[in-house]
């Protein structure tokens, strides 16, 4: 039971982080239709600006909020500059492009930051709260991951549902060339979306890294779960992803727990086929339609 | 400026036109080798309905293209009150106060009717990205005009009582009113109606041409229907379109009786008819 009760909890809080991480991909793809695979690398590079800062004498806090205002900046820039040519076109370029991308950081990083493991530091501790006699697997750094995912979830849906900016954002993604011919400048949209995907990404990658080690390469598995909690959720709503994120967290704690954590890459991708197969639009596929 | 229908136009009666608010000018657009417009002018007048009509492929969805930004003309230039307009952009073209209606409408799948409306009224907000961003009260005040603009225009056309449903849901003919909606919700000064009657029984046809009248007094209109009955009735002038020329134009009575229009247009159909006579 009490090993359950663990399962459960890792689970939790590594599932909100695949979903903060979902909720970026399903922001791209609503504007988009592409699936971003240089997100992850892009919430890496954030992150490894927010160690640097950290290890050059600044807060944990101040590391934190260069870390998603880069991240804000760096995902309207790749949406300015890098996106923008191949919009329009056939969705398969700008995958690829995202691909490189992808590519691109992790080099650019293992130039900049080293290829090396470096230890990314916690603002909270990491030893589990005490119930009883127990130490469970839920710690003050879950709680944090756990409240800042809902706080970014809960303000990505007033933006949507209840702003005019959010009305304009949701009408481009349905439709760029009816929305341009009722005004609203959908290049700007795109440029927006991309930044706030990109600052939702760096908050996962933050998350991910808190009290672990950080290398070029960390975030390669998240983009797997975080893309499979979307797809999970159906692509398409906020609340899919994040509904996605934390099924995907359980699943995969329980796989590590009772089966072994060898198996957690296998049973992601096996989630992923059989939701494909049975489900292609997601879970929640005619709610979250609506729901958007 | 001297266009090919307001000198046939001018009966000797008739009041002295008034300025035209939006013309066409020798607007010529090629796709590959095929021309699908060639040298066509047109001036849209304040308080005046323009039919546009002319066979399938005859170019009028072309030249709304171009006139709502959508397809760049290879050339010749729009003016908007006389002055050329420049960038050619959908988002400015709706932005000067001109507001289309698109033959499969292009209602947004997952937005309720009030929202697909209110986003038609986006001409007229005021505040920027930040404010909304960080709901400043600014923010709000702004979102309240809109969506009073918004509610009228639902208002107008009568489908006040589906702002909560989304389009999927709605019967066809509820469906256009939205999208006319929508148009209208941007308070245009020019509004391009492309087949607005496609679809539509006999009795909501009648209310539509009512309606359109009743637009003039606050907008010019041009129109695009194969419906000859609906054009005949709610137009002031017509220009004829044939394989992306300019065939004939003027006076609704004026078109009917023209030969080339009766040939291009009507075509074997008329000239049977007319030989059993």
């Amino acid at each position: 039971m009490q090993q359950f009760v663990n399962f459960t909890l890792g689970g939790l809080s590594q599932g909100a982080i695949y979903a903060a991480f979902a909720l970026a991909l399903v922001l791209i793809w609503r504007a988009t239709r592409i699936i971003n695979f240089a997100q992850g690398a892009m919430a890496m590079f954030t992150t490894y600006l927010a160690l640097t800062l950290i290890e050059s004498g600044l807060s944990y806090w101040a590391g934190f909020a260069a870390a998603l205002a880069g991240g804000l900046v760096l995902g309207a820039l790749v949406e300015r500059v890098v996106m923008r040519p191949v919009e329009g076109g056939p969705e398969l370029n700008a995958v690829i492009v995202t691909l490189g991308l992808f590519v691109a950081f992790q080099a650019l990083a293992a130039i900049l930051f080293g290829a090396t493991f470096q230890s990314f530091p916690a603002p909270f501790g990491l030893r589990g709260f005490t119930v009883g006699e127990m130490t469970i697997a839920f710690t003050p750094f879950s709680v944090f991951v756990i409240a800042s995912v809902v706080v970014v979830m809960l303000a990505l849906t007033a933006l949507f549902r209840f702003t005019d900016l959010g009305l304009r954002m949701r009408a481009s993604a349905f439709s760029q060339e009816v929305s341009r011919l009722l005004g609203v400048r959908v290049g700007r949209m795109l440029t927006l979306g991309w930044a706030l995907a990109a600052v939702v990404g760096s908050l996962a990658g933050l998350l991910i890294a808190g009290g672990n080690l950080v290398h070029p390469a960390y975030m390669d598995a998240v983009i797997v779960y975080g893309f499979v909690a979307a797809v999970l959720g159906g692509l398409e709503s906020p609340g899919g992803a994040v509904a996605g994120g934390l099924i995907i967290g359980l699943a995969l704690s329980y796989v590590s727990g009772y089966l072994g954590s060898e198996l957690v890459t296998l049973a992601a991708l096996a989630i992923l086929v059989a939701v494909l197969l049975v489900r292609p639009r997601g879970l929640f596929s005619r709610v979250a339609a609506r729901r958007v | 400026m001297t266009l090919p229908d307001t000198s046939e136009t001018r009966s000797p009666s008739a009041p002295p036109d008034p300025a035209p608010l939006f013309t066409a000018e020798g607007v010529t657009v090629r796709f590959g080798g095929l021309t699908a417009l060639d040298d066509v002018s047109l001036a849209a007048r304040p308080r005046e309905v323009h039919g546009v009509i002319g066979p399938n492929g005859a170019g009028k969805t072309t030249f709304f293209n171009v006139c709502c930004g959508f397809v760049r003309p290879d050339q010749g230039t729009l003016r908007w009150r006389d002055e050329p307009v420049r960038g050619l952009h959908p988002a400015r073209l709706a932005g000067m106060g001109i507001a289309r209606t698109l033959q499969g409408l292009g209602l947004f799948a997952g937005l309720t009717v009030a929202e697909n409306v209110l986003v038609g009224a986006d001409r007229f907000r005021r505040t920027g990205f930040a404010s909304s961003l960080f709901a400043l009260p600014r923010a709000a005040a702004d979102e309240r005009s809109l969506r009073e603009r918004a509610d009228r225009a639902l208002e107008e056309v009568g489908v006040a009582s589906y702002t909560g449903r989304y389009p999927g849901s709605l019967p066809y003919p509820v469906r256009k009113r939205v999208a006319l909606a929508r148009a209208l919700a941007a308070d245009p000064e020019l509004l391009l109606l492309d087949e607005p009657a496609s679809g539509l029984g006999a009795d909501d046809m009648t209310e539509l041409g009512e309606l359109v009248r009743g637009l003039t007094e606050r907008m010019a209109v041009v129109l695009v229907d194969h419906h000859m009955d609906l054009v005949m009735a709610v137009c002031d002038r017509i220009t004829v379109l044939d394989f992306g020329r300019v065939v004939a134009a003027g006076s609704p009575a004026q078109v009917r009786d023209d030969q080339a229009v009766i040939d291009a247009y009507l075509g074997e159909e008329a000239r049977a008819g007319g030989d059993d006579d």
